[in-house]
């Protein structure tokens, strides 16, 4: 049930982001993970609370399953002084290391390396932690990820890599720009197992990722975790999404929709009723409609917080 | 507090060794920083001593060694890595430009990023253009970095200690002019110089040449050589083009009224611009002549000996200068 609610809110906070973005109310822009929902929270509900995450621009699925604050993200995502970063990172650079959330970013790619930097460090500390790296189909092509993944496998690093593909960057798709469209197969490169998921199944996500997750931890290196799936809306706030993709394949994707697949699979074995269901809907809605409203009425940052501070203290 | 004499290369690895002593947590890497001990044998030793685990050996994947150090320091590790010289850095200019030098800024303040990033750097003759650049000047561009730029065998370790200590991400940058130079450096193992303030290496009254890093021995041998035409140069050593130390820098343009400054960078900005301009801001009623920017042409560094000869700022040009603001005339 904790997986159904957990991707509940992450569609419905979309749902409000995406309305806030339309409303011309967020200074920046949206990228929308309606529809991977069973990756985040699959991948997420197989961590221990000291492990580590890292995310990019289509981040928020990832920052909710990993139980970041819902106000305090509406809040960042607007500018203001609650926010994580005060206002000084929005959606893009958000970071909470007091919850293992080691970053969204505004460079396809660039968490990779770090993530494996901080598996690195609880390599040398023993602190058994494991960091889970996201990425997208796009950014299994950039440079920095493959030295990356090289130099974890080399290392062993308690790491693992789930590639989230849903079969489009921005209006390039895979078969556009990656020479073998199964990503998977760039583990072998590295001397590292890969596996493809259904990345609309929730269950298999928990399974696949969990077993990768303890395997990284045990000290046997890292794993690449292809996950296959699709995204509702366009790359950013103002794509439609369907220039570069047809009607016809969004609909097929939506039938596959990942919350209703799990609602079949809860209703079949008696766990969930329609009206259950329903509860927990407007619950979540009504929690994720407060914190919108309040984060709106928050307070802007002081323009000083523009200026310091620039450096930690010495 | 006692002293020794020894090498610039000496000093760095004094600080780096007892860093790696102190802090369990401090760990080393880089290209042939292993058993090879280091491009330029500062990391000599450390393997040997410390073993793989501490010392690690990299594949050449400048990306992932600056991406894994700042990822290490968000997860309690302190890394020291080496990138071998500074015409590498646009190789893993993502890393270093938009992810260390911002974690700290974009988290709001609550991700300090505790790593030192050491780079050797310098023009010379036989380098080239990828082998050849002093790109520290580049770096204020991106604020968040700090950048080292030690000029002396004691600055050497005092600055490094402070670097490896230092919260924030350090661009320590090592002209191979200087690593075997000499000099007195005090023997504790901690000994550490606050990053941000320069020093004044000679005092002087007519006089500023304002300089930093592989410089400092020329702008020396240009100040003893304007002694001997009778003028009383001072010698400001910057130590860091960030944070710049802008007191001193005044203090000492407000007493004598010119100033030179002499740095490796190519014009135009960098260093020789950002100094110039800072004086030319706050000591425009106290100075006696224009500021003189020497610095090195702005072309990529060429390879032959003449050409390189051609391009980088020299001890010539800089007496040059001084005699013209001083006396207005040329050397006798």
């Amino acid at each position: 049930m904790d997986l159904l609610k957990k991707m509940l809110q992450i569609r419905l906070f979309e749902e409000r982001v995406n309305k806030l973005y339309g409303d011309g109310l967020m200074p920046g822009n949206q990228h929308s993970y309606r529809g991977e929902e069973a990756v985040a929270v699959g991948v997420c509900s197989s961590l221990e609370p000291a492990d580590l995450i890292a995310s990019y621009h289509r981040g928020n699925g990832h920052m909710i399953a990993k139980g970041l604050d819902i106000y305090r993200l509406f809040a960042e995502f607007l500018g203001k002084e609650d926010g994580y970063s005060r206002g000084r990172g929005g959606k893009m650079h958000i970071v909470v290391l007091e919850k293992g959330f080691l970053g969204t970013n505004g460079i396809v790619g660039a968490t990779v390396p770090i993530a494996c930097g901080a598996a690195f460090a609880a390599q040398v500390r023993k602190s058994g932690q494991v960091a889970v790296s996201f990425m997208g189909d796009g950014a299994v092509n950039q440079g920095a990820v493959h030295e990356a993944m090289n130099m974890a496998s080399l290392w062993k690093l308690p790491v693992l890599f789930v590639v989230e593909n849903n079969q489009y960057a921005h209006s390039v798709s895979v078969t556009r720009s990656s020479a073998d469209t199964c990503l998977a197969h760039r583990a072998f490169a590295y001397n590292m197992e890969g596996l493809t998921v259904d990345g609309n199944d929730v269950l298999a996500v928990k399974n696949a990722a969990g077993w990768a997750i303890g395997k990284a931890r045990k000290g046997e290196g890292p794993t690449l975790l292809e996950c296959r799936t699709y995204r509702w809306d366009g790359h950013f706030g103002g794509d439609p999404g369907t220039t570069y993709r047809t009607r016809e394949e969004l609909q097929q994707w939506r039938d596959r929709c990942p919350i209703k697949n799990y609602v079949a699979h809860l209703t079949k074995k008696g766990i969930i009723t329609a009206e259950g269901y329903n509860t927990i809907y407007t619950e979540i809605k009504e929690q994720i409609e407060a914190a919108a409203t309040k984060a709106l009425e928050a307070a802007e940052p002081h323009p000083s917080v523009a200026l310091v501070p620039l450096y930690a203290e010495v | 507090m006692s002293e020794k004499e020894i090498t610039f290369q000496e000093a760095l690895r004094e600080a780096l060794y007892g860093a790696m002593i102190k802090d369990p947590n401090l760990i080393i890497i880089g290209e042939d920083v292993g058993p090879w001990g280091g491009a330029y044998g500062v990391a000599r030793g450390m393997y040997q001593e410390f073993g793989s685990d501490r010392v690690r050996d990299t594949p050449i994947s400048e990306s992932a060694i600056i991406g894994y150090s700042l990822g290490a320091a968000l997860n309690g590790v302190r890394v020291v890595c080496e990138i071998q010289f500074c015409d590498i850095l646009p190789v893993c200019w993502d890393q270093l430009a938009n992810q260390a030098a911002k974690y700290f800024y974009m988290s709001g303040g609550t991700a300090p990023v505790p790593m030192t990033i050491r780079v050797k750097y310098g023009t010379r003759e036989g380098g080239g253009p990828s082998h050849a650049q002093s790109l520290h000047g580049a770096f204020m561009q991106f604020p968040g970095l700090k950048v080292a730029v030690p000029g002396t065998p004691a600055d050497a370790k005092g600055m490094l200690t402070a670097a490896i200590y230092d919260p924030n991400p350090v661009l320590f940058m090592e002209s191979h002019h200087l690593y075997r130079t000499k000099g007195m450096v005090p023997e504790e193992p901690d000994y550490s110089i606050p990053l941000g303030q320069a020093s004044v290496l000679r005092s002087g009254n007519d006089l500023s040449i304002i300089t930093c890093g592989g410089m400092v021995p020329k702008a020396i041998q240009a100040a003893e050589l304007l002694e001997k035409e009778g003028l009383s140069v001072e010698v400001v050593n910057l130590r860091t083009v960030v944070p710049l130390d802008k007191e001193t820098i005044l203090k000492s343009v407000r007493k004598t009224g010119r100033a030179i400054v002499f740095d490796e960078g190519p014009l135009p900005g960098g260093v020789a611009a950002e100094v110039g301009m800072v004086i030319a801001e706050n000591c425009f009623g106290e100075l006696k002549g224009p500021v003189v920017r020497i610095a090195s042409q702005p072309v990529p560094p060429p390879y032959s000996p003449v050409l390189t000869r051609a391009v980088v700022p020299n001890v010539e040009q800089v007496v040059e200068a001084g005699l013209k603001l001083v006396k207005g005339r040329s050397a006798s």
